[in-house]
């Protein structure tokens, strides 16, 4: 990592005001899409958008070709290109001859991946953003920090300072009147100017239409008062038919602000007369910048299904506490990491695809339905094929792979933590270590794992046998999660064993881009858990679960091992986590609750993968109800706790604000025990309750079982 | 009968939906009551014959040759003459739409013509005339209706221009109107 990026992480998140305007509205934003979507069938909707985005996106040439016979037919001049350099050219060529002094432009990220304004205002042009954002950030000579809202980063004292500066002296942080300001200075400048550039949101081929989208108005006056109009357009703008507007604009306003409709939306097909009674001189450049290569990328080709809505940078951890800054580039947040590797290079997005915390939350709420925390893995595979891997990771991975050797690192750990272990937790470590204990103890590495803890219970002799795979997390810290998950399962008349050779998940190799060692440990554990006939595999930790049902077939797949892939199937079918194993035991009847249990509250968090991944959510929560406990429901109950498996360790300073947001929504309920499902969570929420002296238990739903079933 | 019902549910729909983006919206029983209503608006606004106080009309279908010459006599100040800089002065704008769409308030427009925009974006007060029989439910409905082969600038306007750029707190009046006044009229002829 570049040590400005680091720096410029820390400044950012020292920054109140941006920290303060992030959590705030990330908070807002959640209950304004929800009412926004009320009766609508989002799946259906996105499916919808999916079906036309990836239809356009396999004919880009084709729809590009009859988008520009169409809009020519109608007297549109329409410009073709995948050099961005010769849509500049193209623009300060026009604005050139035509003897245009003025320019206006309305929001346009094509632009800005051109940096136009800059090229326009060399060559001697005045250019006036006039979106509010667009023209304070334009002042104040930065880059927009959110696609949406460019300028959400700062405060009205903020803009008061840049237009007292930059436009007119005296000018009082109040919103109402910097607005008015604002609509008083550029109203003339609109009307001066003789050449508006705006960009588009949606290309309709059939029609030869551009559909735009705005609240302040700020379009239809570039589109209507300049007698030229320049509409950039990228190439993933293109859709098919006029009818598929509907869906894309039934998303695109709900998903980016919460609103229903913007204030307005102009549909511009061809030329239409200007003021003066000459016709429109309309010139749409269709700007390719990669985007058909891209196109033909098998795995990327998905991220042209992004209507630009932002709303993976609103629902992101890491971004309401970073901002759009620390990427450094045009395009921002998740969907930015994946566009900034592409329109401008790979080896741009080594930093900030490091940024993904790999909660899921994005993938969640994409109406085109993207895979971004899946494609910035894939980014970190191609980093790291590219450039290797840094020499520190590939020795740990040398020993996470080594079984024997991992293991009896493990092993030796207890005796190497002594010095600063302070009952179950250790509060501090020394030198580099010590970001990984600040605000958050860690647990002591058992002298006594699992594998050698279970050969000491006495388990009944069952028919069913299910294999419980640990996991590095409650095989070596939390041993006792495991007895707790053994003795439920011999209530429900299942013997448990533990397979010697079970190996890491392989979730620390994934999650650095190293699949052929992700690869390996599936193939290693494949082998151990299916060597005994068994009915289930069971596991605690949602991580691994997720790697034995699905990321074994993906790493396989991934690197050509397909000769693996059937045994991978096999053991994906067998795999469940215990909760929803436990869930159905309970709903056939094979456990039940014991009366008179002493009710208690209790909150519940939801582990990213656990919920996102699995959707296994209601089964704890239920099961507690059942048991006889009350639930009070924290704020933001699926957020991301901040552990990301190494991300606490790969980006402290990060991790360590939204573990304290969580702490504080936990604290908040006043519930005395908090529920969750994965001992990762287990080990970051955890401690970091243990450093604040909260008196606020933690057990995992497995540990609760244990006690309330008969 | 069921017509009626229907069309009285579709405008209470459609009525609360602009409401809720701040746009007021008066429903009136015929075009005589509605024009009525609009000179009664101008006046109250201080539509006038002074400076910077005037009222542009774009031509509208409900409004003919007689309708005008009344209007500007009721209205000093009123004009259906518009051009730029008479609208860029204006205090208020007067338009017909084409289409109202229920699920969003939403106003509908085939805008070709430069003085439908004109007097709907630069003046700070915006009304827009629609014949409540002109409401449709939702999009796609909408979508179906609009043909882009027969107008090449459709525009849809869902209350008055705002921003939220600064701070994120909503400001009504960005570069287009702060005020919009939806006129909806029930038995308005109108070309389908």
């Amino acid at each position: 990592m570049k040590k400005n990026f680091k720096q410029s992480i820390i400044d950012a998140l020292e920054n109140p005001k941006l920290t303060g305007a992030l959590g705030n509205f990330s908070v807002a934003y959640r209950a304004s899409r929800a009412k926004a979507y009320e009766g609508i069938d989002f799946e259906a909707l996105r499916n919808q958008i999916v079906t036309i985005k990836s239809s356009a996106a396999a004919h880009f040439d084709e729809l590009a070709d009859r988008f520009a016979q169409v809009a020519e037919a109608k007297g549109a001049k329409v410009f073709r290109t995948d050099n961005p350099q010769a849509v500049t050219d193209y623009i300060l060529n026009l604005a050139k001859e035509r003897g245009v002094k003025n320019i206006v432009k309305s929001k346009s990220m094509a632009t800005e991946e051109l940096h136009l304004n800059k090229h326009l205002e060399k060559a001697g042009f005045d250019v006036r953003e006039t979106d509010l954002g667009e023209w304070i950030i334009q002042l104040a000579g930065q880059t927009p920090s959110h696609m949406v809202m460019p300028a959400i980063h700062m405060t009205k004292e903020d803009v008061a300072e840049v237009f007292s500066e930059k436009v007119e002296e005296g000018q009082a942080a109040d919103i109402a009147k910097l607005v008015r300001f604002a609509r008083g200075k550029m109203r003339p400048k609109f009307l001066e100017a003789q050449m508006g550039v705006s960009g588009a949101n949606i290309a309709v081929a059939e029609t030869g239409s551009i559909v735009l989208v705005t609240n302040e108005g700020n379009a239809r006056l570039v589109t209507t008062l300049p007698n030229i109009h320049v509409a950039v357009v990228g190439l993933e703008k293109l859709i098919e038919n006029f009818k598929d507007v509907a869906p894309i604009l039934t998303a695109l306003p709900r998903s980016a602000t919460g609103q229903l409709l913007t204030s307005y939306v102009s549909i511009i097909s061809g030329p239409v007369p200007n003021t003066d009674g000459t016709p429109k001189e309309l010139h749409i450049v269709l700007m390719d910048n990669r985007r058909n290569e891209m196109a033909h990328d098998p795995q990327f080709k998905e991220a042209l299904q992004c209507i630009r809505c932002a709303s993976c940078l609103n629902v992101c951890p890491v971004f309401r506490l970073v901002g759009g800054h620390v990427f450094g580039k045009v395009y921002t947040g998740g969907i930015g990491t994946i566009l900034t590797a592409w329109f401008d290079a790979l080896k741009e997005c080594d930093d900030i695809q490091a940024l993904c915390i790999q909660c899921g939350n994005c993938k969640e709420v994409c109406p085109g339905k993207i895979d971004i925390p899946g494609l910035i893995l894939e980014l970190r595979r191609r980093l790291a094929v590219e450039q290797g891997i840094p020499l520190i990771q590939k020795a740990i991975f040398a020993v996470v792979n080594n079984r024997r050797l991992f293991h009896s690192l493990l092993r030796a750990a207890p005796i190497g933590q002594f010095p600063f272990a302070k009952g179950r937790f250790i509060r501090h470590l020394p030198m580099f270590l010590s970001g990984l204990t600040d605000g958050r103890s860690l647990p002591v590495i058992s002298a006594d794992p699992f594998r050698d803890r279970i050969k000491k219970i006495e388990q009944p002799k069952c028919k069913e046998k299910a294999a419980f795979y640990g996991g590095c997390l409650i095989d070596f810290a939390y041993p006792e999660m495991g007895e707790a998950i053994v003795k439920v399962l011999n209530k429900a008349g299942i013997e448990v064993i533990f397979p010697e050779g079970q190996t890491c998940c392989g979730a620390p190799a994934r999650y650095s881009g190293a699949y052929e060692v992700a690869a390996q440990n599936g193939v290693d554990n494949i082998q151990a858990l299916l060597e005994e006939d068994v009915k289930y595999v069971v596991s605690a930790c949602p991580t691994c679960t997720v790697a034995l049902k699905e990321d074994f077939i993906h790493h396989l797949r991934a690197v050509g091992r397909t000769e693996e892939l059937p045994k991978a199937r096999q053991l994906s079918e067998k795999s469940v986590d215990f909760s929803t194993l436990a869930y159905q035991l309970i709903e056939q009847g094979r456990l039940k609750f014991k009366k008179g249990i002493e009710p208690t509250q209790f909150t519940y968090h939801d582990s990213c993968h656990f919920k996102r991944t699995l959707h296994a959510e209601q089964f704890p929560r239920e099961m507690m109800k059942q048991a006889g406990h009350e639930l009070i429901e924290m704020d933001e109950a699926d957020m991301c706790c901040g552990m990301g498996g190494s991300y606490t360790i790969k980006q402290p300073e990060i991790s360590a604000p939204i573990l304290e947001r969580k702490l504080v929504n936990i604290e908040k309920t006043g519930a005395p025990l908090l529920v969750i499902d994965c001992p990762g969570c287990m080990m970051q929420i955890g401690g970091g309750l243990h450093a604040r002296n909260s008196d606020v238990k933690v057990r995992l739903t497995a540990q609760m079982l244990a006690d309330c079933l008969e | 009968m069921n017509a009626i019902i229907e069309s009285s549910q579709i405008a209470e729909a459609f009525k609360a939906r602009a409401e809720a983006v701040s746009a007021q919206v008066e429903r009136v029983e015929d075009k005589a009551l509605a024009l009525e209503l609009v000179v009664r608006l101008l006046r109250v606004e201080g539509v006038s014959d002074s400076p910077h106080c005037g009222a542009v009309w774009a031509a509208s279908p409900m409004v003919d040759a007689a309708d005008r010459m009344s209007l500007e006599k009721a209205v000093p100040g009123l004009t259906f003459a518009v051009t730029r800089e008479l609208a860029a002065d204006a205090k208020a704008g007067i338009s017909q739409m084409d289409f109202g769409m229920a699920a969003t308030g939403s106003l509908v427009q085939c805008a070709d013509a430069v003085d439908k925009r004109l007097v709907s974006t630069l003046p700070s007060m915006h009304i827009a005339i629609l014949s409540t029989a002109a409401l449709l439910p939702d999009l796609p409905a909408v979508i179906a209706r609009l043909d882009p082969r027969n107008s090449a600038y459709l525009s849809f306007i869902t209350g008055p221009s705002r921003t939220a750029d600064i701070e994120r707190v909503l400001t009504i009046g960005a570069h287009g109107p702060e005020r919009l006044v939806i006129v909806l009229v029930d038995n308005l002829e109108v070309e389908r």
